[in-house]
């Protein structure tokens, strides 16, 4: 197709501009928002192999009772590893992969709204990602959980490093998910297409939105928490150390039950961060597949709004046993069976879109309904947990065990993967092949009910969950076993998925601009979408606008003659140049690669090992956080000296 | 991939459309931004307030609070907001002159504040009121160690603006850069009046 040269020549700034459209510096400088949703997803899924490896080990340890596989010190790091990675490392990012890829286009718009901002989010969540891993190499992996309870957490009862590097590497992950969460939430404010109203917006786009909302709350808190710890652990402080730091000292007076209430005053609406992009997928998904629109798509709107509220209202639910007063409990209690309520109403909803369509049952479908079933079941053991005479017997059990997983993996991994069906094509440009998905999803379907399925009755049963391994005798032989069986049978299913990735690359059939007659408006750009997405930005009529102009019976509501897609010339003007199309495309403006975010999420990389350097004791060390600092300072002047090729406003 | 033809060099270059509701990028960055940095400081002011009056040993904070010293502080800080007004105003008007004048005297009162911080630190520190002595010391010092660490980032940007004022860069087109970081100013300075009256003023 049409090329020519990119922004002519390197301007004005302290370094000069990247220029290589091709390479692996035009990967390293790229600030296109595509570019930075593939790097995304590529690291995510590569961590998502990594914890799934750790998954691996310990199933393998608790194949049998008094298995010696590994020791308790090694089981504890790696349950610590994998359920930080899974949350932090894979579904966190693999969500942010599709806000990178999808939003843009789901809206209308070129880019988002602070691409450099954007790739910066990236390239500091690869640093927190490889600090918080940095400790395999030396021997000090973090081991005190992914909650990192109080007082387990002090120097007094963790000398090693291990701890540092979770704090530091969530820390890091922290500011690259608040600099992503805020882009997004000014992208989908300020840049979605004419017409594109709120209540038009794509599910998909909405879910987007209401979760940069909660990162944008909860995430200070969990930096403040993390900071709390740090300064505990590196200058004495003490925030949560009952016992003095220094011997003869007055007794520190600190209470370990802060950390629960600010760790989980975060971490509840984090789960809500985890699950509300999956569902956002899979209310894309559903209509397409049953060819009807959403049903009820403002109750659908209205609930994740009130998820996310509720959601900051029901923290103590995990801290039942710590003693909380008749009242608190009752309201917690109270307040978290109320957040059923919405998400009832969302699975109903998509059942009743199901209801009466004509189901094409493709593997992004699959993956869906596996979604919905999973995701009940694993809802339905939630509201149990509700109740706190309920929860102080299962908790700690591997009935949390089960419950946590058919909500993160059967709810949120199945549908990331219904959300990598669906959209590989318009990423690719190649179909994913079906009967290859069909196979991965029976296989993890099937796999993911014998691993956690049986937890039900373990944890039932008393098997107390983090504890490296159990003794003969106790009745939890068999379903050990069967979950160790499920865990590999999960592993098999995952490498059918890379062999059916790496054929589609190869092979794979020609997707075309709109292969599942889509609803939304990236449907109507070809695949893989061009540089700039859109020739003209579009102006919407109306929700499911594709629908609208292709099967106007299938969207609903026909709005009497509005062109459902329009594309608004008159609009030009403000595209910088007006000009003629050239070579058949008009002049469009995308943001010029850079440097500079990179720099400065390799500053915060430093900064961050600084950190890890003192936390050995020698608090000199911190030198090197200095410097880390230091870059990218100088990085952010050199950001906001180049040239800006971003929103000229006047 | 592919390229797209750029418009000649001439014409200043946006991708950007229209902006949906008709506000400014940057200033919906800075309030999200706001809005999570209230956050920030709740979990930190809350911190502070689990401990109160809980703490164990002396010196306690109250022990070693001089409130006429830090209401003079506070004072500055206070008065510096109304200089971010004059500057943001000035700018608003094209007068570069008196733009430069109010910046100055922001990020001047902003550093008599942090002077203040940085003395009372001290003072505190010999009296013994220490990071890891007790849970009053350590909830005071991150508390406000990291407002004043807000209002030394506060300062650097009203500098810098200062300095491309000098250098001939601010023109009246660029107020809203001065705008943005007066929100961030105003902010900081209204957590300050909240740390102020719920650390030091409202007795245990
Ligand atoms: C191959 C699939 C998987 C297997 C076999 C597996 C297995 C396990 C096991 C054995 C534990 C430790 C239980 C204990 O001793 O307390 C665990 C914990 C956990 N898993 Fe998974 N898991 C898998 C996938 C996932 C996924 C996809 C996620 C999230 C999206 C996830 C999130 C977690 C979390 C949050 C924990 C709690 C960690 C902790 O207790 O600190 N897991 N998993
Ligand atoms: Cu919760």
């Amino acid at each position: 197709m049409a090329t020519a040269t990119a922004r002519a020549a390197p301007r004005a700034g302290i370094l000069a501009r990247p220029v290589a459209p091709m390479g692996i510096w035009s990967w390293l400088t790229t600030i296109d928002h595509k570019r930075i949703g593939i790097l995304y997803e590529l690291t995510a899924f590569i961590f998502f192999l990594i914890g799934g490896l750790e998954a691996l080990l310990m199933r393998s340890q608790l194949v049998q009772p008094d298995n010696t596989l590994l020791g308790p010190g090694q089981y504890n790091a790696l349950f610590t590893m994998h359920g930080t990675t899974m949350i932090f490392l894979v579904v966190m990012p693999l969500s942010a992969a599709f806000f990178n890829y999808i939003v843009p286009l789901q809206i209308g718009a070129r880019d988002v709204a602070f691409p450099r901002l954007n790739a910066f989010s990236y390239w500091v969540f690869l640093s927190g990602g490889v600090l918080m891993n940095l400790g395999f190499l030396i021997g000090a992996v973090p081991d005190m959980g992914w909650f990192a309870y109080s007082p387990l957490t002090s120097s007094q009862f963790s000398p090693s490093v291990g701890v540092d590097f979770w704090v530091v590497g969530l820390q890091v992950l922290g500011v690259a998910s608040l600099a992503a969460a805020f882009n997004f939430l000014v992208t989908i404010i300020q840049m979605r297409a004419p017409g594109l109203s709120f209540m038009r917006m794509p599910l998909f786009t909405w879910t987007t939105f209401v979760t940069s909302i909660l990162i944008v709350l909860a995430f200070p808190v969990i930096a403040v928490a993390l900071i709390e710890l740090m300064f505990d652990r590196l200058f004495g402080s003490t925030f949560f150390n009952v016992t003095p730091a220094a011997a003869g000292a007055a007794a520190a007076g600190g209470d370990p039950i802060l950390w629960q209430h600010l760790f989980w005053v975060f971490a509840h609406p984090e789960v809500y961060i985890l699950i509300l992009p999956a569902m956002g997928i899979v209310s894309e998904v559903v209509p397409v597949f049953s060819r009807k629109p959403l049903f009820g798509y403002p109750f659908m709107v209205y609930a994740v709004v009130s998820i996310a509220f509720l959601s900051f209202t029901v923290w103590a639910h995990h801290m039942f046993t710590t003693g909380l007063s008749a009242i608190a409990m009752s309201f917690f209690a109270a307040s978290t069976m109320l957040i059923a309520v919405p998400t009832g109403i969302k699975i109903f909803n998509w059942i009743s879109t199901l209801y009466g369509g004509s189901i094409a049952l493709k593997a992004p479908a699959m993956f869906a309904l596996g979604f919905i079933a999973m995701f009940t079941i694993g809802g339905l053991s939630g509201v149990m947990h509700a109740s706190p005479p309920v929860d102080t017997q299962q908790q700690d059990t591997y009935f949390v065990v089960a419950h946590l997983h058919y909500v993160l993996f059967g709810g949120s991994i199945f549908a990331l993967f219904a959300g990598i069906y669906y959209w590989w094509p318009k990423i690719t440009g190649r179909l994913l092949g079906d009967g290859l998905g069909q196979l991965q999803f029976w296989l993890m379907f099937i796999g993911f009910n014998l691993t956690f399925g049986p937890m039900h009755f373990l944890g039932v049963d008393g098997m107390p969950r983090r504890v490296y391994t159990y003794s003969p005798g106790m009745g939890w032989e068999l379903w050990n076993v069967v979950a160790t069986i499920g865990a590999f049978v999960i592993g098999v299913s995952v490498l059918v998925f890379i062999f059916n990735a790496f054929k589609s690359l190869r092979t794979g059939e020609r997707a075309g601009d709109d292969p599942w007659d889509g609803m939304t408006l990236e449907w109507t750009i070809p695949s893989p979408p061009p540089h700039y997405n859109f020739v003209e930005i579009p102006t919407v009529a109306g929700r499911n606008p594709l629908w609208l102009q292709k099967h106007p019976e299938l969207a609903g509501r026909h709005v009497p003659g509005a062109d459902p897609i329009a594309t608004d010339t008159g609009h030009s003007g403000s595209e910088g140049s007006g000009a003629e199309s050239h070579d058949g495309h008009h002049a469009v403006h995308v943001p010029d690669p850079s440097y500079w975010p990179l720099f400065a999420g390799a500053g915060i990389f430093v900064a961050g090992f600084g950190v890890l350097l003192s936390a050995g004791g020698n608090l000199s060390l911190l030198a090197v956080t200095g410097v880390g600092l230091f870059i990218v300072i100088v990085s952010i002047f050199g950001w906001s000296l180049e040239p800006v090729n971003e929103p000229v406003q006047a | 991939m592919q390229q797209v033809a750029s418009a000649p060099p001439a014409h200043p270059p946006t991708h950007v459309e229209e902006p949906s509701t008709g506000l400014n990028n940057r200033k919906v960055l800075m309030w999200a931004f706001l809005g999570s940095d209230c956050m920030f400081f709740g979990a930190l002011i809350v911190s502070y307030l689990v401990y109160r009056g809980r703490w164990q040993g002396h010196p306690v904070p109250t022990d070693v609070f001089d409130i006429p010293y830090t209401s003079v502080s506070a004072f500055a800080l206070l008065m510096s907001s109304l200089a971010m007004v004059l500057a943001l105003a000035a700018i608003q008007r094209g007068d570069i002159r008196r733009l430069k004048i109010w910046l100055l005297t922001t990020a001047g009162l902003g550093l008599v504040f942090i002077g203040g911080q940085i003395f009372e630190f001290t003072t505190f520190g010999h009296e013994g009121l220490t990071l890891g002595g007790n849970t009053g010391g350590t909830t005071f010092f991150v508390l406000t160690g990291f407002h004043g660490a807000h209002v030394s980032l506060g300062i650097a940007w009203l500098l810098s603006l200062f300095v491309q004022a000098v250098r001939g860069q601010m023109a009246q087109a660029r107020s809203l850069d001065v705008e943005i970081a007066g929100l961030y100013w105003h902010f900081v300075d209204i957590v300050w009046i909240i740390i102020f009256t719920v650390v030091y003023l409202i007795p245990i």
